[in-house]
């Protein structure tokens, strides 16, 4: 009866976990095996300090990361995460904060003045306002990423997918000036398709392709190629949406031993309990 | 547990097992069901402990040339104020001479200040009798007053009269060169 | 609380306060020596699953208010301020937000039980309608809970279910402006929906007193069905079924733990991890998946006002369930022929939930087009939600009346004990009873 009832449970949840496919007719995001997938999966800190310096040197121009803070850069699992040293005190932290300049009010004469950034600042925004981040990029308005990897169906694959799948518009696909063809973007294209057959899988997203080979050079030496950059990337903005993932996982698996040998020691006492009893 | 289970069976021949082992298995459960209760119950009350961005903003870095001689200035600090001052020849001079005064909290002056840096006093701005924010003269010492319940401290920051058991409170701070402090 | 108390004050200061407020006869009575049958399965233990469901989101959602803000310019903010700042911020969040999931697979489980064993029948007609307003209030909380974190998902979800009220005649438009608070969902929206959304788990927690009192007046029904008819039928629910529940609770936290630790999000969607945004609706707006049937059922009418009408009926019509089965079994397990509908049922609630998650114009088997018929070609989802809804309907409305008067049940037991104990030959559970040996 029991095993039947976790059936029936696990049958109404494959059926509604169905929807999550349904959108667009983008094309499936390709699969990476990042570190941080599965049960025990854990940041690869080195990839997440590339994925870093990609978001830095080429996303950041446009992209804000609101939610985040410099000393973040710094806890446990993150991407500059000493061990034994304080997120605050982060040597790391300090100095990539203190090369942002941040907004600030001059408590002294009340003037709006810049100061060099402390681990405690947010990551700044590179736009004022929405208004202007909207101007600066032909009306579209670059979304912050501090969540984008929680956004998205499939996450950083899809990051992934998107980041590295721009390709030329097949042949009989109209692209309007300042949209570009990728085909893991949701959309429709069916409007602006002239060829035969059905209309390529995929939409047309505002930001042109940001990478190129060489663009970033890694600290470690590892080669710069779209590939790589993408995947670094990905990890890294999958690291600032789910940062206490790895606190999570373990936390997790202390709780399912726990919680088995629980169940265990109720059993044999249910069954001891209710040996007398015809039922 | 075990008490209940025998007593309330209603076909009570439960001969030929060890009753030790039996009890055990009740008590084990019953463990794991406390012991589950309590592991549980640390993050609900850790988190009202002062979250990550509290924490972060829980040090500043403060310019002292900002500071003029004989002037004080408060900042808030974790929520409280916090006294910067500046003090005068006279005013350490008077703080130097009752160290040797009947005090109810004894201390030198030259303990509540860093070494070779006698004219900065950083305090803790709340009264230790019941956290009123004290102000500096009109107290009979020269230093605060605290004007909820009448405690006075002198140009150490040091409880001379009134309901007050302690001195102001010295924070953790360093200087990080001859005009920047770094408080917490 | 069926017969006379067995509690015995022990000590001096029992005795004082038994004579003043007997709290302790109350939990004695009613949870240490209420007498129970003894033949309850596993499907029981939901109920004790749901009030630790209950407990566990009350507890969390408390912690939450501690850290939320509830103002559309910090809502978003505060939410990942709980998961990125607050110490075990994470974890009070995703458990708050998975166990909704949790809270409603289990009152499924629960309620199908009272379905399939006749729990509603006489002399449980109240049991089971405080079972329905519980019901009722938890969707209205799930639902504004669902709209606090100020996601893509949570506005326009909010948008959608308030102008539901704008379908009524006349006061329509006049009850949507009051529930919103101005022209369109905003920060007075979100203001009350939080401040509903905290009061109205306690209103739950009130109706489920009740809802345990009307249990303990007639006593457990059980799955045969058959009245309790002795002391022999009976075991007392400590140590018999605290040991059971509670076995059955902890299956339950590691499915719950499953999401928790290892899936958070798996049950919601991706679009709330996008601030609101009033110019912009999501592609593919669809509720959390408990609605889903409904939402079916909503879109399977193509009036407006039918919609509503037929949404909110499907509702209804558990109330008044005890009236419509005319069979005088409780149990579908001597009932052959009620079985085989009640099975269907099941699979029609699973295909509108299944419905409900998928764009209504697609079609059920790709790449086939039939004929249109009412505004839908015949191979889509639309279609399928209308089927399973008439089935919905003729469920309660046809099937359960009629059945009930027609159909032969097959020989029931004397009492609750005979089966079980002596195990004639011609005993006619057969493959049905069989599982229930295990538990």
């Amino acid at each position: 009866m029991l095993r039947k009832g976790i059936a029936l449970a696990a049958l109404g949840l494959a059926l509604v976990g169905g929807p999550a496919l349904a959108a667009g007719a983008a094309a499936a995001p390709k699969h990476v095996d990042f570190s941080f997938k599965g049960p025990f999966g854990k940041f690869d800190q080195a990839q997440l300090q590339r994925g870093y310096k990609v978001y830095r040197e080429v996303c950041a121009a446009c992209h804000g990361m609101d939610l985040l803070s410099f000393r973040n850069l710094g806890q446990k699992g993150g991407p500059f995460y000493v061990p034994g040293v304080q997120e605050n005190d982060n040597p790391y932290v300090k100095t990539i904060a203190a090369e942002y300049q941040i907004n600030d009010i001059d408590s002294e004469t009340g003037d709006v003045i810049q100061r060099p950034g402390t681990s405690a600042d947010a990551f700044p925004n590179p736009y004022p306002n929405e208004a202007a981040a909207r101007a600066g990029n032909g009306g579209a308005m670059p979304p912050d990423l501090s969540v984008m990897a929680k956004a998205r169906h499939h996450g950083a694959d899809y990051i992934y997918s998107l980041l590295s799948g721009y390709r030329e518009p097949p042949a009989g696909l109209t692209v309007t000036p300042g949209q570009y063809y990728n085909p893991y973007m949701a959309g429709d294209t069916t409007p602006f398709w002239s060829g035969d057959g059905h209309a390529p899988e995929g939409g047309f997203i505002a930001m042109p392709p940001q990478l190129a080979p060489d663009k970033i050079t890694f600290d470690d030496g590892t080669p710069s190629t779209i590939d790589q950059q993408a995947k670094d990337v990905a990890a890294f903005l999958y690291w600032a949406a789910e940062p206490k993932m790895e606190e999570r996982k373990a936390f997790g698996f202390g709780a399912m031993i726990y919680l088995v040998i629980f169940a265990g020691l109720l059993y044999a006492s249910y069954r001891r309990i209710w040996r007398n009893v015809a039922h | 547990m075990a008490d209940t289970v025998v007593g309330e069976n209603p076909d009570p021949h439960a001969a030929g097992e060890d009753p030790n082992r039996r009890d055990f298995i009740h008590i084990a459960a019953g463990a794991a069901a406390v012991g589950a209760v309590g592991a549980l119950a640390w993050p609900f009350i850790d988190q009202m402990n002062p979250s990550a961005d509290t924490l972060a903003l829980a040090s500043v870095e403060f310019d002292l040339s900002k500071v003029a001689l004989g002037q004080q200035v408060t900042i808030k600090w974790r929520g409280k104020p916090l006294f910067i001052r500046k003090r005068t020849e006279a005013e350490i001079a008077a703080a130097i001479a009752d160290d040797g005064a009947n005090l109810p909290d004894p201390q030198t002056d030259a303990e509540r200040h860093k070494p070779g840096k006698a004219e900065w006093m950083i305090l803790i701005g709340a009264c230790t009798h019941l956290g009123c924010v004290p102000t500096f003269a009109g107290g009979d010492y020269g230093g605060w007053f605290c004007p909820c319940h009448g405690s006075h401290y002198d140009t150490s920051g040091r409880i001379r009269r009134g309901p007050a058991p302690l001195n102001l409170p010295v924070p953790d701070y360093e200087f990080l060169s001859d005009t920047t402090v770094k408080v917490g | 609380m069926s017969g006379h108390s067995t509690y015995e004050p022990k000590t001096g200061v029992e005795r004082w306060l038994d004579t003043r407020l007997p709290i302790i006869r109350l939990g004695w009575d009613s949870i240490v020596d209420y007498p129970t049958p003894k033949n309850l399965n596993y499907w029981w233990t939901f109920g004790g699953i749901l009030a630790v469901c209950l407990m566990i989101q009350i507890v969390t959602g408390v912690v939450l208010a501690m850290h939320y803000v509830p103002h559309i310019d910090h809502a978003f903010a505060s939410v990942e301020r709980i998961m990125r700042d607050v110490n075990y911020g994470w974890l009070v969040r995703y458990m708050h937000a998975n166990g909704a999931s949790m809270f409603f697979i289990a009152v499924y489980i629960h309620m199908f039980r009272g379905l399939y064993y006749g729990s509603y029948k006489a002399p449980r007609e109240v049991l089971w309608i405080l079972g329905c307003i519980i019901y009722l209030l938890m969707m209205a909380t799930a639902f504004m809970g669902y709209v606090l974190p100020w996601g893509q998902m949570s506005f326009h979800g909010a948008v959608v279910i308030t102008n539901l009220f704008g379908a009524l005649p006349i006061v329509g438009e006049a009850i949507t402006t009051w529930l919103w608070g101005g022209f369109a969902v905003d920060n007075a929206t979100l203001n009350r929906f939080f401040s509903l959304h905290f009061l109205l788990p306690f209103m739950i927690a009130g109706v489920v007193g009740l809802h345990i009192w009307a249990l303990h007046v007639p006593g457990n029904n059980n799955p045969t069905g058959v009245n309790v008819k002795s002391k022999a039928d009976t075991v007392p629910f400590h140590p018999y079924y605290t040991v059971k529940d509670g076995f059955a609770i902890v299956l339950f936290l590691i499915l719950f733990a499953t999401f928790l630790f290892y899936n958070p999000n798996a049950l919601g969607h991706a679009d709330n991890y996008i601030p609101a945004n009033p110019l912009v609706t999501p592609t593919h707006i669809v509720p959390e998946w408990y609605f889903l049937p409904f939402y079916a059922i909503l879109r399977a009418v193509p009036d407006k006002l039918g919609g509503v009408i037929l949404m909110f009926g499907a509702i209804a019509v558990l109330f008044v369930l005890p009236w419509l089965d005319t069979s005088k079994v409780r149990s579908m397990r001597y009932r052959p022929t009620g079985k085989l509908y009640f099975l269907i049922f099941v699979l029609a609630c699973l295909v509108l939930g299944y419905c409900g998650g998928q764009l209504p114009d697609d079609h059920v088997i790709p790449g086939l087009s039939t004929f249109t018929l009412i505004d839908a070609d015949l191979n889509s989802f639309v279609w399928l939600s209308r089927l399973a809804t008439l089935y919905y309907f003729g469920y309660f409305l046809v099937v359960l009346p009629i059945l009930g008067l027609t159909e032969t049940p097959t020989a029931q037991p004397e009492s609750i004990s005979t089966p079980v104990l002596s195990h004639p030959a011609g005993m006619p559970a057969g493959a049905v009873a069989a599982p229930e040996k295990k538990g």
